[in-house]
């Protein structure tokens, strides 16, 4: 029989239930984000700190309560961004947001329920569930960060990477093609597409909470800068560098076919809305099958 | 609850729908799945009573997306299941993982299958066994029921449910493709008799609740998406608030809860069938679709006056280990028939192997052992 | 568009005046509030936070030039600093006269 050795130090509820940051409760938005989680893990000059703020701030618009939105997250940078939020918040496994939302938000209409994840978590591992979910229709708002490669393992090409762009993986260069994601998400059905960038926070803000009244499957891209991963290899400075970069190469193209939505660093970044149409929702088309033809039970 | 989703009555139906139809009078009110073959039929059922019941059924792209959403709907407050067979399960360990680390509640069905890898996608296997327990990567207390007939798939469907809701973690349903695919008489009794375990909600304020804090039972109470408690769910290591930590001490705290709130409570859930054993030399040890044939073969045996018991697992997991120390002094030979290359056995061999000989009678896949298989065996040993 | 001279209906319009608030201790001094503020009233700082960055401050003078558009709150990305209100102030010659310098400079930035 294995005798095993139990372990020695107790958990101080205490401790922990008090254990509001001096800081907490200083700043307006703090009531959104969880006591004593921020300062956040992101780098300096990192943009995901934009998102979540512009997320914050289009629930404030449309004053949604916190008990009624739901974050959900993958793995990777991004995937950090549920833990900050002071609402119900999941930190799934990478590529699974997705699938996970959808049965959240299939079984809690009511919830405004959104993914909050990363490019390489939501295209690649999870490319599948992305394109299924947009097809389905399922009520779920997709945030999308994309910052050109994987961050959190130190700066990996991704299926964003651009071609030639230097990462820890394609030390002379990436071969690959990558992903228009707003093509991407469009084709798979997508009831509303965007793209901004970190530098467009305002836009991204009322992008957001236009999605929030949208029912169905919605896709925003937002741009960021990642000045520890993507940015040293390819010597492009900076957070703030990038910012500056963004506010340079930005057109603004609302209702432009996202095939067309350019996304080149050293020529044009087409940013805008490019999809936002009516289409009826999987939990609507389920509905009547509820309430259908008894004859056809 | 909708008691309208319990078919009251007597029927005549297959493991599959028997299933399904647990599920229903066990308040689940959300199924997400994938086709496959032999657990399509769990999925066909629901397709067809959820909408009707008030539930949600969807088919996923995949079964990692089913576990996944099932995962979701858990924590939407849903009692959720999805069904499987072995390569479906294999996609499924990632999130089974998450779902243990998180401690949500659900059912995961798997109509075992002969494999490795497709196998024989239509004929029976049980070969999945140690798959349920050490499938996904890192430690955790797994429990899975074996039925073992359509009644008991109906039966047991319920008591995974309940489990599930009691230790707040998935459950697996172990069953098999004879069991799954055999039409049976199968009873429905009236939804008040049916008894239901219902979720653990917490008691305290949410500015006081400490959401991965073990109860006496090593279970916290669960609060779900819009019940005002905000509470933080990550798959990372957390200490007891929900927050990540990436730390040792956390760690052992949280795995050792994980592991202890199964090992501690196993014989709350153990649930064996034991027959002739008073006065046994020899144990047949089965599960499944198997301890049909094996009890046909100790019933011959002990007509003939052979010393033969008979000792049935309906929860192959937790491991009935206590039992089988007991069993290991007085017996001498323990008969393990299974449908794959020894996998029960080992376990046995691990808990009565220094006393007592194990023998496995084994078929890899794609038929079952037929009485006199096993029988031949006991005569051999019983003498 | 130019004006020249004060409104008739300049008395219907008001100048907000935001109060800068900065949480020293949470800034990573990335430098987007000091770039993209549109009055360029933020600079950086000589001191640093617990963290070891540069916070921003406002640039001595230009403490009144902030209008309250609260756009480093929404691009800050560390929940570090934001405005509220002071006082709202009437137009004056003189902000008529920097409105119509802003113009000029933005048309010679334009036409070169």
């Amino acid at each position: 029989m294995i005798r095993r050795v139990p372990p020695t130090e107790p958990f101080e509820v205490e401790r922990h239930l008090s254990k509001n940051e001096a800081l907490h409760g200083i700043h307006p938005d703090d009531t959104y984000l969880k006591p004593g989680r921020i300062p956040h893990i992101w780098c300096p000059g990192c943009g995901l700190g934009v998102v979540l703020n512009a997320y914050i701030q289009a629930l404030k618009a449309r004053e949604i309560p916190q008990d009624r939105a739901s974050v959900i997250s993958g793995i990777g940078c991004t995937g950090r961004a549920a833990g900050y939020l002071n609402m119900d918040t999941y930190h799934t496994t990478h590529g699974r947001a997705i699938p996970f939302a959808t049965g959240l938000s299939l079984i809690r209409p009511e919830l405004s329920v959104t993914v909050l994840s990363g490019d390489g978590d939501l295209f690649a591992i999870g490319g599948n569930h992305l394109i299924h979910a947009a097809r389905r229709n399922v009520n779920v708002k997709v945030i999308c960060v994309n910052n050109f490669n994987y961050g959190m393992t130190g700066g990996q090409s991704a299926p964003t990477t651009p071609l030639e762009a230097r990462t820890s993986t394609t030390p002379y260069g990436n071969v690959e093609h990558p992903f228009n994601l707003v093509s991407l998400a469009a084709a798979s059905g997508a009831v509303y597409v965007a793209r901004w960038t970190a530098f467009h926070a305002r836009f991204l803000v009322e992008s957001i909470s236009e999605a929030f009244m949208k029912p169905g499957f919605t896709f925003i891209e937002v741009i960021t800068p990642c000045p520890t991963g993507y940015n040293r290899p390819n010597k492009l400075g900076a957070g703030l560098d990038m910012m500056k970069l963004f506010r340079e190469k930005s057109e603004i193209h609302h209702g432009l076919d996202p095939n067309e939505a350019e996304l080149d660093l050293k020529r044009r970044i087409v940013v805008g809305k490019f999809v936002d149409l009516e289409k009826p929702t999987f939990a609507d088309g389920y509905e009547k099958l509820m309430n259908g033809d008894p004859k056809r039970a | 609850m909708n008691n309208g989703a319990v078919l009251t009555g007597e029927h005549f139906l297959n493991g599959d729908v028997a299933c399904a139809e647990g599920a229903l009078a066990a308040g689940c009110n959300f199924f997400a799945g994938y086709p496959i073959t032999p657990a399509t039929e769990v999925a066909e059922r629901m397709s067809r009573r959820l909408p009707k019941t008030g539930g949600i059924y969807i088919q996923m792209e995949d079964e990692i997306a089913s576990m996944a959403a099932i995962l979701g709907a858990s924590w939407g407050g849903a009692k959720a299941m999805t069904s499987t067979s072995g390569p479906g399960f294999s996609l499924m360990m990632e999130n089974i993982g998450l779902g243990m680390m998180t401690e949500t509640p659900c059912v995961l069905v798997n109509i075992m299958r002969a494999g490795p890898s497709t196998g024989l996608p239509t004929l029976v296997g049980q070969a999945d066994v140690m798959q349920a327990r050490w499938g996904s990567h890192g430690d955790y207390g797994v429990i899975a029921i074996s039925p073992a007939s359509v009644q008991e798939m109906f039966d047991l469907t319920i008591e995974a449910f309940n489990l599930s809701e009691q230790y707040r973690q998935p459950v697996f349903i172990l069953s098999d493709e004879v069991v799954g695919h055999m039409y049976e008489k199968l009873v429905i009794p009236p939804a008040e008799r049916i008894h239901r375990i219902e979720r653990r909600k917490p008691e305290k304020r949410p500015d006081e609740y400490v959401p991965f804090m073990g109860e006496e039972d090593l279970v916290p109470p669960m609060a779900c998406a819009g019940e005002g408690y905000r509470v933080h769910v990550t798959g990372l290591t957390h200490d007891e608030m929900g927050y990540p930590h990436m730390f040792h001490t956390t760690q052992e705290r949280l795995v050792r809860r994980l592991v202890d709130k199964i090992r501690l409570n196993a014989d709350k859930i153990i649930r064996l069938e034991s027959d002739f054993m008073e006065d046994a030399k020899v144990v047949v040890i089965a599960y499944g679709c198997v301890s049909r044939s094996a009890r046909e073969a100790v019933e011959r045996a002990r007509s003939k006056g052979l010393k033969v018991g008979m000792l049935r697992l309906i929860t192959v997991w937790p491991f009935p280990t206590k039992k089988l120390r007991e069993l290991a002094g007085r017996v001498e030979t323990f008969i393990i028939p299974e449908i794959n290359y020894g996998q029960v056995a080992y376990e046995v061999e691990r808990c009565a192997g220094d006393r007592a000989e194990i023998v496995q009678v084994g078929i890899m896949g794609g038929t079952v052992h037929s009485p006199e298989d096993i029988y031949d065996v006991i005569e051999e040993f019983a003498q | 568009m130019r004006f020249w001279r004060l409104p008739l209906d300049a008395k219907k319009y008001s100048i907000p005046v935001g109060e800068l608030h900065i949480i020293d201790d949470r800034c990573k001094g990335c430098g987007y509030c000091i770039e993209f503020c549109p009055n360029g009233v933020l600079v950086l700082s000589k001191k640093f936070n617990v963290k070891g960055y540069h916070p921003p401050e406002p640039l001595p003078g230009k403490e009144m030039e902030c209008v309250n558009c609260n756009l480093c709150q929404v691009i800050c990305p560390e929940f570090a600093i934001y405005s509220t209100l002071k006082f709202s102030k009437e137009l004056s010659e003189e902000d008529i006269e920097r409105y119509n310098e802003l113009v000029r400079q933005r048309r010679k930035d334009f036409h070169e």
